[in-house]
C-alpha cells in the first residue's frame, strides 16, 4: 500500500517538471520579443530594456531557467510587472472565491450527475435515458458564458430572484454568499455534469451486463441495493477517473465564468493579467492551476485502491 | 448501439449506401446535426449575399438600435449592423475550428506514430504529453496569446497546441495494439517496407477513430476560440467573431440582452451541430467505441 503511494507520488514529479519547463519555454518560444510585446506599442526602447532586465531575459537561457526554478522551489513566483506585488500574494488574495466556486460546482455536479447516469443506465433506451443523453450533448456544446448569460437573464433580470453579478464572502452571511454563488456554480456545473453523467451511464451499462448482477436480481435483492451496492460500486473507478480529468475542464471554465459573473477570483486575475500583458502573473496562475490538476489526479489515483482493492501498481 | 452492417459503410458498393440511409433513419440527431452544420457553413461562405452590409462600417448616428426591418439584430455601440457581424463572425469560428482540427490531427499523428514505433522516444514523448495535458487548454492558449500580437494564425496555433496530446495518445494506442497483430508480423516477414506497412495496414485502422477525434477537436476549438475572444485574448477586435461580439455587448447586457444572446445562440448551435455530426460518425465508423461512450 505505502509502496504504491510513494511510487504514485514519484510518478507525478516528471509531470510537474515538464509543466514547469513548458511554462518557462513558452516565454521563449513565442514569436517576437516578449519584452517588447509586454511593454506595449507606446513603450520606448528604454522601457523595453527595463522589462527585459526585470524578467531576466538578458541572461543566458540556462541561468534564467535555474534562477526561476530555484525561486519556484522556495515558493517565490516572482513579482507582477504591473503592480510590483509578489505574484503569490496576488494569487492568495483571490483564492477564496475561486475555491468556493469550484467546490460548489463539484458538489452540484457529482450530486446530480451520478444519479442521472445511474438512472439512465438502469432504464436504458427509455425517455429518461434519452433525456439524460440529450442533456449530455447539450451541456457539452453550449459554452459556459452563453449559459451564464441566459441564467442571468432569466433568474436575475426577468424573475429577479438572484443577484446579477458579484461575490460576497461567506463571512458576511450565508444567504448573501449562497445567492451570489448559485448561478455561477450551475453555469460551470453543466458541462462537467454532462461529462460525469455520460461516463456514469457508460460504466454502469458495462457492469449491469455482468452475470453477478443477474444473480443479485435472481436471489431477490431490492433493485436500489443491486444498483448502488453491486453495480455502482464496481463502476466507480472510471467515474472517479473522469471526475479527476474533468478538473481541467473545470479550471478552464472558472476563468470564463468568473468573468461573466464579475467574481474577483483567480479567473478575473487572469483576465486582468492578459489585458495588462502581466506575464509573471499568468505564469504563476498556470502553475497553480496545473499543480491543482496534478494533485487532484494524484488523490483520484489513491482513491482507486480504496474503491477497488484489486488495483495494485 | 449499432450493428455490424454500418461499419462497412465506407466502401462505394450499393449495399453500403443503403446502410447509410438506414443508419440515418435510426439516428435522426445526425441528420439534424448535418443540416444545421451545412446551413451554418453555407451562411458563412455566402455571407456577402445574405442581406448583410459591411460588418465593420461604423455609423455613429445609429448606435444601439433595437432589431428592426433595416437592422435585423439591431446595432452595436458603434452603430455596426449586428446581423452582418454575426453572419461574418461564423467565418472565423469555422476557419479556426477546421484549421485546428487539421493541424492538431496531422502533428498528433506524426508524433504518435514515432512514439508508438520507437520505444526509446516513447517514454520521453509521453511524459511531455502528460505535462501538456496537466495545463488547462484555455490557460495554455492564453499564455501563448498574451506573448504574441493578436492574429487569427496565433489563435489557431494556441488552440491547436493543447489538443495535440489527445491525438498522440489515440494514435499511439492504436499503433501499440496493431504492431502486435500477426498480419503485421507476416507483412514484416515478407519484407514489406515500414512506409508501406504504415500506409496499407496502419492508416485504414487509424483513420476512423482519427476522423471522429478530429470532429470533436473541431467543436472544442470553436468553443475555445469563442471563449478566448470573449476574454479579450482571441481574434483581434477588428475581425468580428462570436466571442468578441459578445464581449463588446457585455456592458449593455441588462438593457439589451439579445445583443449578447444572439451571437451566443449561433455559437451554441454550431458547436452542438459539430458534436452531433461527431457522435454520428463515431457510431457509424466505430461501433465498438460507440458502445463505450
Amino acid at each position: 500500500m505505502y509502496v504504491f503511494l510513494i511510487r504514485r507520488v514519484l510518478a507525478a514529479i516528471p509531470v510537474v517538471v515538464v509543466v514547469t519547463i513548458f511554462v518557462f519555454a513558452l516565454l521563449h518560444l513565442a514569436p517576437g520579443d516578449p519584452a517588447a510585446i509586454i511593454a506595449g506599442d507606446l513603450a520606448t526602447a528604454e522601457d523595453v530594456a527595463k522589462i527585459r532586465a526585470k524578467l531576466g531575459l538578458d541572461q543566458p537561457l540556462m541561468i534564467q531557467f535555474f534562477t526561476w526554478a530555484g525561486q519556484l522551489l522556495r515558493g517565490d513566483l516572482g513579482n507582477s510587472i504591473f503592480s510590483a506585488h509578489p505574484v503569490s500574494q496576488l494569487i492568495g488574495q483571490r483564492l477564496e472565491p475561486t475555491l468556493t466556486l469550484t467546490v460548489m460546482t463539484l458538489f452540484i455536479s457529482i450530486l446530480l450527475a451520478v444519479p442521472l447516469g445511474v438512472i439512465a443506465a438502469w432504464r436504458v433506451g427509455s425517455w429518461i435515458d434519452r433525456g439524460v443523453m440529450g442533456f449530455a450533448v447539450f451541456g457539452f456544446s453550449v459554452p459556459g458564458f452563453v449559459i451564464g448569460y441566459v441564467l442571468i437573464w432569466v433568474f436575475a433580470i426577468e424573475l429577479d430572484w438572484l443577484p446579477v453579478q458579484g461575490y460576497t464572502p461567506l463571512a458576511k452571511g450565508f444567504w448573501p454568499w449562497l445567492s451570489n454563488i448559485i448561478l455561477p456554480s450551475v453555469t460551470l456545473a453543466l458541462a462537467y455534469m454532462a461529462l460525469i453523467a455520460r461516463i456514469t451511464r457508460a460504466a454502469m451499462l458495462e457492469t449491469l451486463s455482468q452475470d453477478y448482477i443477474r444473480t443479485a436480481h435472481a436471489k431477490g435483492l431490492a433493485t436500489p441495493h443491486v444498483l448502488l451496492r453491486h453495480a455502482l460500486h464496481n463502476a466507480a473507478v472510471p467515474i472517479v477517473t473522469v471526475i479527476g480529468i474533468g478538473v481541467a475542464l473545470l479550471i478552464g471554465g472558472v476563468v470564463v465564468t468568473e468573468s461573466v459573473f464579475a467574481i474577483p477570483g483567480l479567473g478575473r486575475l487572469t483576465v486582468d493579467a492578459i489585458l495588462r500583458r502581466d506575464y509573471p502573473v499568468i505564469q504563476g496562475i498556470i502553475l497553480v492551476f496545473s499543480g491543482a490538476y496534478v494533485l487532484v489526479n494524484l488523490i483520484v489515483d489513491m482513491l482507486y485502491t480504496v474503491l477497488d482493492p484489486r488495483i495494485r501498481y | 448501439m449499432s450493428g455490424a452492417s454500418e461499419s462497412i459503410a465506407i466502401p462505394d458498393a450499393p449495399p453500403a449506401r443503403a446502410g447509410v440511409v438506414a443508419f440515418l433513419r435510426r439516428h435522426p440527431t445526425v441528420v439534424i446535426g448535418c443540416t444545421l452544420l451545412l446551413a451554418i457553413v453555407i451562411a458563412s461562405i455566402a455571407a456577402p449575399w445574405l442581406g448583410t452590409v459591411d460588418p465593420i462600417s461604423i455609423n455613429p448616428g445609429q448606435r444601439l438600435k433595437s432589431p428592426s426591418a433595416e437592422y435585423w439584430f439591431g446595432t452595436d455601440r458603434f452603430g455596426r449592423d449586428l446581423y452582418s457581424r454575426v453572419i461574418y463572425g461564423g467565418r472565423i469560428s469555422l476557419i479556426v475550428g477546421l484549421s485546428v482540427a487539421a493541424l492538431a490531427t496531422v502533428i498528433g499523428l506524426a508524433i504518435g506514430l514515432v512514439s508508438g514505433y520507437l520505444r526509446a522516444v516513447d517514454a520521453v514523448v509521453m511524459r511531455v504529453m502528460d505535462g501538456m495535458m496537466a495545463i488547462p487548454a484555455i490557460m495554455l492558449a492564453i499564455a501563448l496569446i498574451a506573448l504574441s500580437k493578436a492574429s487569427v494564425l496565433i489563435v489557431i496555433i494556441a488552440v491547436a497546441l493543447p489538443e495535440i496530446p489527445r491525438v498522440v495518445r489515440l494514435v499511439r494506442a492504436i499503433v501499440l495494439t496493431i504492431r502486435e497483430q500477426p498480419y503485421i508480423e507476416a507483412a514484416t516477414a515478407t519484407g514489406t517496407s515500414l512506409p508501406r506497412i504504415l500506409l496499407r495496414h496502419f492508416l485504414p485502422n487509424a483513420l476512423p477513430p482519427l476522423i471522429v477525434q478530429a470532429t470533436y477537436i473541431c467543436a472544442s476549438a470553436v468553443l475555445i476560440e469563442a471563449a478566448l475572444s470573449f476574454l479579450g485574448a482571441g481574434t483581434p477586435p477588428e475581425v468580428p467573431s462570436w466571442g468578441n461580439i459578445m464581449a463588446e455587448a457585455r456592458p449593455y447586457f441588462q438593457l439589451k440582452p439579445m445583443m449578447v444572446l444572439l451571437p451566443g445562440i449561433f455559437l451554441a448551435v454550431t458547436v452542438l451541430a459539430i458534436n452531433l455530426v461527431g457522435d454520428g460518425l463515431r457510431d457509424m465508423l466505430d461501433p465498438r467505441l460507440a458502445r463505450k461512450m
